[in-house]
């Protein structure tokens, strides 16, 4: 019952895009088309399900002081994992995301979730939260690919929709577009729990301090080493 | 030396890291509320890309492109720049430490700033030589303090706007910078037109 309010937990209340506002370069440059979105996000799950595991495994065998270079060395050895597996049977997907897939090591949700949470949890309760967190992250960045893909270039996961309806509006296949559609489903989401939003607002005022966050920590363990 | 104009401006202006290739969103949005402190982060992520890119490029074309270890090349470049930082970082403390004391908070930010991997990583994709990349990366620095110090403007003056109350904070933040990037899209072109191609 807890595990499956940590799953949800991660899909809904903390969106990690669209609530805590993190991992945002790859929200904003692989949703062009819908199923980019779909293929970053699953690849970003596997990873952060698998980070999130071995993290709590070796919680208490990781040393404080250097917990975020093993976080980071663990995350990245996972990513190589993916990207090889993408580079083999999904080679146009691989294509499609190019640099982004190895940039999934620095994604700050992955991280985030393992300073946070897998560090703090026990392993069950971690692979949960990665799952909702992941499920989350390829929700939010679905939405944003079709939107983006539907408005763009008329089609959706492919299928021509809006043919005769309009002429696609091509603005939104390019980088400015992809910043106007994040920031109206924010305002959205916003206005959709206004009762909560004062407090939503904190917390995503609190996103990139919580990416700055864990590096705030590894920089007092630094002040300590001297 | 057109070769490297090109690459410097095409990088600065065309395809700039943060509203062109979404690289380094992340300390965009988040460090971009004073001009102050958006300058003192675009100074050290300067400084680490190019320090990064000349330590990366040779262990790429000399230590893992010949064994056959080129699908290491994610886990030794973030490797390479954890440990660039914490020394930089060390290196100025010991040194400088006037500019340890301004740049020293955003220092240890730059190792999860992806635009600083993806420099490292694009470099090699690119086929670029040792020169090229560091005017590459020197570029996207100079790229990404341009973006920053621009966007902290516009925001210092929009936090005191009448905005609708669903869009304050990061909405709005997005909308500046959706404005911005259609506007760094009038140059493209620009420097073909001038240089020539």
């Amino acid at each position: 019952m807890k595990n499956l309010k940590i799953l949800w937990n991660g899909i809904l209340k903390e969106n990690p895009t669209l609530v805590l506002v993190l991992g945002t370069c790859p929200t904003l440059a692989v949703t062009t088309q819908a199923i980019n979105g779909v293929g970053m996000g699953l690849a970003a799950t596997v990873v952060l399900i698998c980070s999130n595991i071995m993290i709590s495994l070796l919680k208490n065998l990781i040393p404080d002081k250097i917990r975020i270079p093993c976080y980071i060395v663990l995350i990245a050895g996972f990513v190589s994992v993916v990207d090889m597996l993408l580079n083999a049977y999904l080679p146009d997907l691989h294509a499609a995301l190019g640099i982004y897939i190895p940039l999934i090591v620095v994604n700050c949700i992955i991280l985030g979730r393992a300073e946070m949470f897998a560090s703090k949890n026990t392993v069950v309760a971690s692979a949960m939260d990665g799952i909702g967190m992941g499920l989350g992250f390829t929700l939010a960045l679905t939405v944003i690919g079709s939107i983006r893909e539907l408005l763009g270039s008329g089609t959706l996961f492919g299928v021509s929709v809006t043919a005769g309806l309009f002429d696609p509006i091509s603005i939104f296949s390019q980088p400015a577009g992809g910043f106007i559609t994040f920031g109206c489903i924010i305002a959205l989401v916003n206005w959709l729990t206004k009762s909560s939003a004062e407090k939503r607002k904190k917390r995503s005022g609190m996103a990139c301090a919580t990416c700055a966050g864990c590096d705030g920590c590894k920089e007092e363990g630094g002040e300590e080493e001297q | 030396m057109r070769e490297l104009l090109v690459i410097f401006f095409g990088v600065v202006l065309v395809n700039n890291y943060v509203l062109a290739q979404f690289l380094g969103i992340c300390p965009f949005l988040g460090v971009s509320k004073k001009v102050d402190s958006a300058f003192g982060m675009s100074v050290a992520v300067i400084f680490v890309m190019v320090m990064a890119t000349a330590a990366t490029w040779p262990i790429y074309q000399y230590l893992l492109a010949p064994n056959g270890l080129v699908y290491m090349n994610t886990i030794v470049f973030i490797l390479v720049i954890a440990a660039l930082v914490q020394l930089v970082e060390l290196v100025l403390k010991k040194y400088i430490p006037g500019l340890h004391k301004s740049l020293g908070v955003y220092l240890p930010l730059i190792t999860t700033n992806c635009a600083v991997l993806g420099v490292t990583l694009l470099n090699i994709e690119e086929g670029y030589n040792l020169l090229q990349s560091v005017v590459n990366a020197f570029g996207a620095g100079v790229g990404f303090m341009l973006a920053i110090i621009l966007f902290a403007g516009v925001r210092q003056r929009v936090d005191t706007a009448d905005v609708p109350k669903a869009f304050k904070g990061m909405p709005i933040a997005l909308i500046t910078a959706s404005l911005m990037s259609m506007g760094f899209l009038g140059f493209s072109g620009i420097v073909e037109g001038i240089f020539g191609k």
